[in-house]
């Protein structure tokens, strides 16, 4: 045997349980920030002939009357002003007292969304979500419908898709509190790709798994496990390798634009390949030989030390 | 089998002529692919009709109505291709490609465009308030405004050379009329638009005094040019029977479209070089044939993209770029099968058969997934206002794998026949295989 990964498998429960930790602990501290299209607001690129702070155009902002302002500089210079819903007449005369303050200045972009218009976005973008989740498990079941346990191999491949989406929301929530990212529909339809891509790997492995398991390579269901991974191992690497690499083509020369949708690819890639690598079939193992009170071995339950 | 492999070789290479051919010249009436706003520039918009005030079962003529003058208003700009739209039952969507002066193409389609007649009435505590000028006919009182103007109005000079708005009353308004100047004469007539008194070149309102009793043609005196001139294109439009709010809005600079195509460009091209890099390293021969079913790949699509058409975003060119990487997804899969076939000591075209067959259920099964997530993808889409991104990334993800199902498959099996004959063939390195003999 080339590569023992099956045998890790508690090492890899451990690494996916304090990351997803983590990213529960800041979820549950800094939230997720709702971009304008799900909390309605505009936001402004602007780009000003000459030498701009950030802080004197806070400053000159919050004196305009908007206290809530949002500013972030990108790349190239320009200037993302996020405000509530402004109207034709508000964004005038920002606009002229912007020019007043900072001399000449050229809008590059402006973006604008009512709040009734952002409710219907959430309202349908959580329907979306749903009925991606449903969608997902008739996929699931139809798909297994042939392996010997199709009901265990559906609910670790699902086990396995919470686990990304937890990691990825985790993620997020953190670089929202750290670098101010946002949740808007590309995030959503990012999430959603990482999803397709990651149950994708996962039904290969399993597919590899039932393989053997009707050509008999081994009694030993570990061993079949193991050796299903490391015949499928290259092709999954290889995959992800190659999306990797055209995700941080758009990062790096796309930008600001689509970053959250292309940073949500890469985590998503990374973390799908693991998780369908070294999480649902390992949980496969731990299901059939009943290892779940291993999983839960180390906390200090009575039941645990009894046993 | 040879011969038959040789027919689907020359029309692979057909297909491929085609596409090369599809994206370089015109074809079927299509000159240029199709660009989103955030790549090309302009203004998406969004109006929300407040129908409360249009008579039940009317709404929808109402609603036909705003269209149609919001098109008249939109060809005094002069875009190309401009979409406007119903969304819904009570939205329209306003779509204008390239458009840079925003500012002028938002008030030209925000506006009511009514103007109103007013006359001067003594207040409670003595000032001169403007109240609007009625008139009864067949026993009800109507407010005298333009839309009793006929669709002829135009600027003028007269012998003086001073600029004049000249309209002519229809035959209601001109008994209107009638009535109102006739009991006015001597009198200031004010002219308000949109509730604020008309200003003339000189910003003093405009508010002639009678002279005589106006039955037919009126004018309008002290306008400046540029705006006599937009009034009257937007009197003969006519007037949007329903109030509209606007509640999305999307601008974006043409200049900044035009970085965006620039850097996706980019982003395209270095991540199929990347891919096809990869995979020639890895793969050796096997890897080459693929990248050239990339290269086809990456031409059909675009050829695809261009005929259908479909509108390019941003988004779409993300889960275009995405779909590069997930295209080779079933020649790996395929290689490594045939690695493994090869190993277990099959001949190479044995072994090439067996990869591609055996490969097939998985790449199938894994294929659903991101067909299922794409519908879903493009409902959300359809059904939501901020439609362009998320729509464009699920259709050019679908089309990207569809067509990556065919390339991988079809075309990379018929080139690797094509090799088997030959004594390339017999170099097992070049199929990176020999690890596998340990």
């Amino acid at each position: 045997m080339m590569f023992d990964i099956t045998g890790k498998r508690f090492l890899f429960f451990l690494i996916s349980a304090v990351v997803i930790l983590i990213g529960i602990i800041s979820l549950v501290v800094f939230g997720l920030k709702p971009g304008i299209e799900f909390s309605s607001g505009s936001m402004l690129t602007v780009s000003f002939e000459q030498e701009v702070a950030q802080s004197e155009l806070k400053q000159e902002l919050v004196n305009l009357g908007y206290p809530n302002v949002i500013i972030q500089r990108t790349g190239e210079g320009d200037f993302f002003i996020r405000t509530r819903e402004l109207t034709g007449e508000d964004k005038t005369a920002l606009e002229s007292a912007l020019t007043a303050r900072f001399g000449s200045a050229t809008e590059r972009e402006f973006y604008s969304v009512s709040p009734m218009v952002a409710e219907e976005t959430a309202h349908n973008a959580a329907i979306a979500v749903a009925v991606a989740a449903v969608g997902i498990l008739l996929y699931i079941t139809w798909a297994f419908r042939r392996m010997p346990k199709p009901f265990h191999y559906g609910i670790c491949a699902i086990i396995a898709l919470v686990h990304d989406v937890l990691v990825v929301l985790g993620i997020f929530s953190i670089l929202g509190a750290i670098l101010g990212f946002e949740i808007n529909l590309m995030f959503i339809t990012g999430v959603l790709a990482v999803i397709g891509y990651s149950i994708n790997n996962t039904v290969v492995v399993f597919d590899r798994i039932r393989e053997n398991l009707r050509k008999g390579i081994s009694t030993d269901f570990e061993v079949v496990v193991n050796s299903s991974l490391v015949e499928t191992l290259s092709r999954s690497l290889n995959t992800s390798i190659t999306t990797i690499f055209v995700v941080l083509a758009l990062l790096l020369f796309v930008g600001a634009s689509i970053q959250n949708f292309a940073i949500v690819l890469l985590i998503g890639i990374v973390v799908g390949t693991y998780s369908s690598l070294c999480i649902a079939p390992t949980l496969l193992i731990v299901w059939q030989r009943k290892e779940w009170g291993r999983l839960v071995q180390w906390l200090p339950l009575p039941k645990a030390k009894g046993a | 089998m040879a011969r038959k492999n040789t027919l689907v070789f020359i029309i692979v290479l057909l297909l491929f002529a085609f596409a090369v051919c599809a994206l370089i010249y015109p074809m079927f009436g299509r000159q240029e692919m199709r660009l989103g706003l955030d790549l090309q520039g302009g203004i998406h918009m969004v109006y929300q009709a407040d129908l409360s005030e249009v008579e039940p079962g009317t709404e929808s003529e109402a609603i036909d109505g705003a269209i149609a003058v919001i098109k008249q208003r939109i060809d005094i700009l002069g875009v190309t291709e401009p979409v406007i739209q119903k969304q819904g039952a009570d939205r329209i969507l306003v779509e204008l490609p390239g458009v840079s002066e925003a500012e002028k193409a938002k008030r030209l389609i925000g506006q009511t465009a009514l103007l109103e007649f007013r006359e001067q009435v003594e207040g409670e505590g003595g000032e001169m308030e403007w109240v609007p000028a009625t008139a009864t006919i067949d026993g009800k009182e109507k407010v005298l405004t333009s839309s009793y103007f006929k669709e002829n109005t135009y600027v003028s000079r007269d012998n003086m050379g001073r600029l004049l708005l000249i309209f002519e009353w229809n035959e209601e308004g001109s008994k209107l009329s009638e009535q109102i100047t006739g009991r006015l004469i001597g009198k200031p007539l004010g002219i308000f638009l949109s509730g604020e008194p008309l200003l003339g070149e000189d910003g003093q309102p405009i508010a002639p005094i009678v002279q005589e009793k106006i039955t037919s043609r009126g004018q309008i005196e002290g306008l400046s040019l540029g705006e006599a001139t937009e009034l009257s294109e937007l009197l003969n439009a006519g007037r949007i029977p329903v109030p509209l709010t606007p509640i999305y809005e999307q601008t974006v600079s043409p200049i900044l479209g035009a970085d965006f195509i620039d850097m996706s460009l980019k982003a395209g091209l270095i991540g199929i070089i990347l891919v096809m890099l990869f995979m020639i390293i890895y793969y050796r021969l096997p890897g080459v044939l693929a990248s050239l079913a990339l290269i086809f790949y990456g031409a059909l699509v675009l050829a695809i993209f261009k005929l259908i058409p479909v509108t390019l975003t941003l988004a779409g060119i993300g889960g275009f770029v995405l779909s590069i990487g997930m295209a080779v997804d079933a020649n790996v899969l395929i290689f490594e099968r045939m690695k493994e076939e090869f190993r277990t000591g099959r001949t190479l075209g044995a072994a090439i058969e067996a990869g591609f067959n055996r490969a097939w259920t998985a790449i199938r099964d894994s294929n659903v997934t991101t067909f299922i997530v794409c519908g879903i993808l493009y409902w959300l889409g359809s059904s939501i206002v901020a439609s362009a991104p998320v729509m464009g990334f699920a259709l050019t993800l679908f089309i990207g794998v569809a067509v990556s199902m065919f390339t991988a498959i079809v075309v990379t099996r018929t080139l690797l026949r094509l090799f088997v004959g030959t004594p390339l063939a017999k170099k097992t390195q070049l199929f990176s295989v020999y690890s596998g003999k340990k």
